[in-house]
């Protein structure tokens, strides 16, 4: 059963980050994603701090708080002058610094554990379930990590439309009067999301794994937006699903594996994808060639 | 006082403060180059991909040698900065989904491997956790020795080659025209930054490393105009958090010193964002004031002549 319960969880972060991922790839904004990841530590530190639990939806709401806090400083930098790409350094380092400085001065007298956070520990996830009414409804984390999932594709479909227009050709959306930043914000919103309710099963920094690996890979598939989406989590499903069980043959870290396989799984793509494949693309440029020779030959 | 004397009286905080220094230095010198060439985040990228190789490097040796971690992290950025340039260069993927794809993909491998590794009961291992989050206090004499001459060498060949450095930031396409071997020397700068990472690694960890590479040479950029101040200046804001940072941190209270090194460089940045002459916001702040006031001036002026010339 506990098999069960974490490959479920492991496929609930990997289609969540898997369609929020597919927009920052979209954006040129992969890296917004990785200081995200980053910078909500302190926010769930925070929010533990003030609520004493661990209960998911004060997390949530932390750091969604500090994801959008993230988004605006690196703004704000990138607008005094700061390249965007350091500004994005400055600002996730800083916050990420702030976090484990209070980690570590507060996890003496808690039970939140720095590996735990960093690079999570989904073999945990079985034994953390939640009660209703004497009830075992399963455990917390697939409760989070579902509630996350809906919110993501509720919002995503509710504004499919904008948000497409926003990633492909964001100055005609504003011609149209689309308020393309709002929708900025509710993207980096639910990548906050999504982050702080995968970090407890894949942790800080491999959530960013999932949140562009896949997605990336889905790229390289396919030209429609709405087939990059699922591609994106058929691919974040089964790499989490393998990754499990590469886990228990190498006897090692599970969230690791999971972005091993979804790096290798990048890697057959980008190797022999049909359409933007390096492989398949150097044949086809080899045969035009020869084709070209043999028809002038011919003439 | 007195109580902060004796701390750096103390020769085991006067080697880890020396080497924490001269990690700052290096990896400020380094960084501002990397900065001015828009590749901040490259180090980001290069420290999350040296874990694996540390791994690697210790599973094949079984010994935490900093030599022969600083091969296998080296090896594994070069493969690492081969991977995103190969990505680019030949898919639409962009550079930054690509610095994210080979930073997780790296780091995941690497976590796999620490895993396997804590996993195997190999007594040895105790400690190679710390190079996630480093943790100054456990490096000693050896360590600290290796560092410096890391340092100095990083320096040095920065300081020799500062001239053509300073051309391929600012005028890639010139230096290529005069017969640069630019392709060279971007991986030389790209090399220089593994190291520093690597060096880096064991005081303040693979996470944090980044922020040595850009936090100080950013806050020096916001001081000058010139590459040669601005490149001194972020060594010396890099050596102080060194310095702070593991003050702080060895001062007693067990907080890890990566962290602190990089809030001291944080703090810094804050103080050169609001302070500096002439870019900082303050000083822009008080320039627009004093141009309205004048120009308010000019105007009344204007009027009170206008009045006067229409009466």
């Amino acid at each position: 059963m506990s098999t069960f319960w974490i490959i479920l969880t492991g496929c609930l972060v990997a289609s969540a980050c898997g369609i929020v991922g597919c927009f920052l790839v979209l954006r040129k904004m992969a890296m917004v994603g990785d200081a995200i990841s980053h910078s909500v530590l302190p926010g769930i530190v925070i929010a533990f701090l003030i609520s004493g639990s661990r209960d998911s939806l004060f997390m949530l709401l932390g750091a969604a708080v500090i994801g959008l806090i993230t988004v605006f400083l690196i703004q704000l930098f990138h607008q005094s002058g700061v390249q965007s790409d350091a500004s994005i350094g400055v600002v996730f380092t800083a916050l990420f610094a702030v976090g484990v400085v209070l980690v570590s001065v507060y996890t003496r007298d808690i039970d939140l554990d720095l590996d735990c956070v960093l690079y999570g520990e989904i073999a945990y996830v079985p034994w953390n379930t939640l009660q209703i009414a004497g009830v075992d409804i399963g455990p917390k984390a697939v409760w989070g990590v579902g509630l996350a999932l809906l919110l993501c594709v509720g919002v995503i479909a509710v504004f499919y439309k904008q948000f497409k227009i926003c990633s492909f050709d964001p100055v005609m959306a504003a011609a149209v009067g689309i308020p393309v930043a709002l929708f900025h914000y509710l993207l980096m919103g639910l990548v906050s999301v999504s982050t702080v309710a995968s970090f407890e099963s894949v942790g800080a920094i491999l959530v960013v794994g999932m949140l562009v690996v896949p997605p990336a890979s889905a790229y390289l598939l396919t030209e429609k937006l709405s087939r990059m989406m699922v591609y994106s989590v058929i691919i974040g499903c089964s790499s989490s699903i393998s990754g499990y069980y590469v886990a228990r043959l190498l006897d090692a870290s599970i969230a690791g594996s999971m972005i091993s396989v979804a790096g290798g799984i990048f890697l057959v793509v980008l190797l022999f994808s049909p359409s933007h494949g390096v492989l398949l693309r150097k044949w086809k440029q080899k045969r035009q060639l020869q084709e070209q020779a043999s028809n002038a030959t011919i003439v | 006082m007195l109580e902060w004397m004796s701390l750096l009286k103390d020769p085991n905080v006067q080697w880890i403060v020396l080497g924490s220094m001269l990690l700052g230095l290096s990896s400020g010198v380094i960084g501002s180059f990397a900065y001015l060439r828009k590749q901040s985040l490259m180090g980001d990228a290069l420290s999350h991909a040296a874990l694996p190789g540390v791994c690697i490097a210790f599973m094949l040796s079984g010994t935490k040698s900093i030599l022969l971690f600083l091969i296998g992290a080296a090896a594994a950025g070069v493969v690492a900065t081969f991977g995103i340039g190969f990505i680019t260069r030949n898919t639409r993927i962009k550079q930054d989904s690509a610095l994210a794809i080979v930073l997780t993909v790296f780091f995941g491998l690497g976590i796999v491997l620490l895993t396997k590794i804590q996993h195997s009961g190999n007594g040895n291992q105790s400690g190679l956790d710390k190079f996630l989050f480093g943790q100054a206090a456990s490096m000693i004499r050896s360590d600290v020795i290796t560092m410096a001459i890391i340092s100095i060498v990083l320096v040095g060949i920065c300081t020799l080659l500062f001239k053509e450095f300073k051309l391929l930031s600012f005028d890639a396409g010139f230096a290529r025209g005069i017969g640069y071997p630019v392709a060279f020397m971007d991986q030389l700068i790209m090399f220089l930054m593994v190291v520093a990472v690597v060096v880096g690694i064991q005081a303040v960890g693979v996470v944090l490393m980044a922020a040595l590479l850009i936090t100080p040479a950013v806050s020096a950029r916001y001081w000058t105009e010139r590459l040669g101040v601005m490149v001194v200046l972020a060594g010396m804001f890099g050596a102080f958090s060194g310095f702070a940072g593991t003050f702080i941190s060895a001062s007693g209270n067990n907080l890890p010193t990566g962290p602190l090194t990089v809030l001291v460089a944080t703090a810094l940045f804050v103080i050169s964002v609001i302070g500096a002459p002439r870019r900082g916001v303050l000083s822009k702040w008080l320039l627009r004031v004093s141009v309205r006031s004048q120009v308010r001036r000019e105007q009344a002026v204007l009027q009170f002549r206008g009045e006067e010339q229409s009466q």
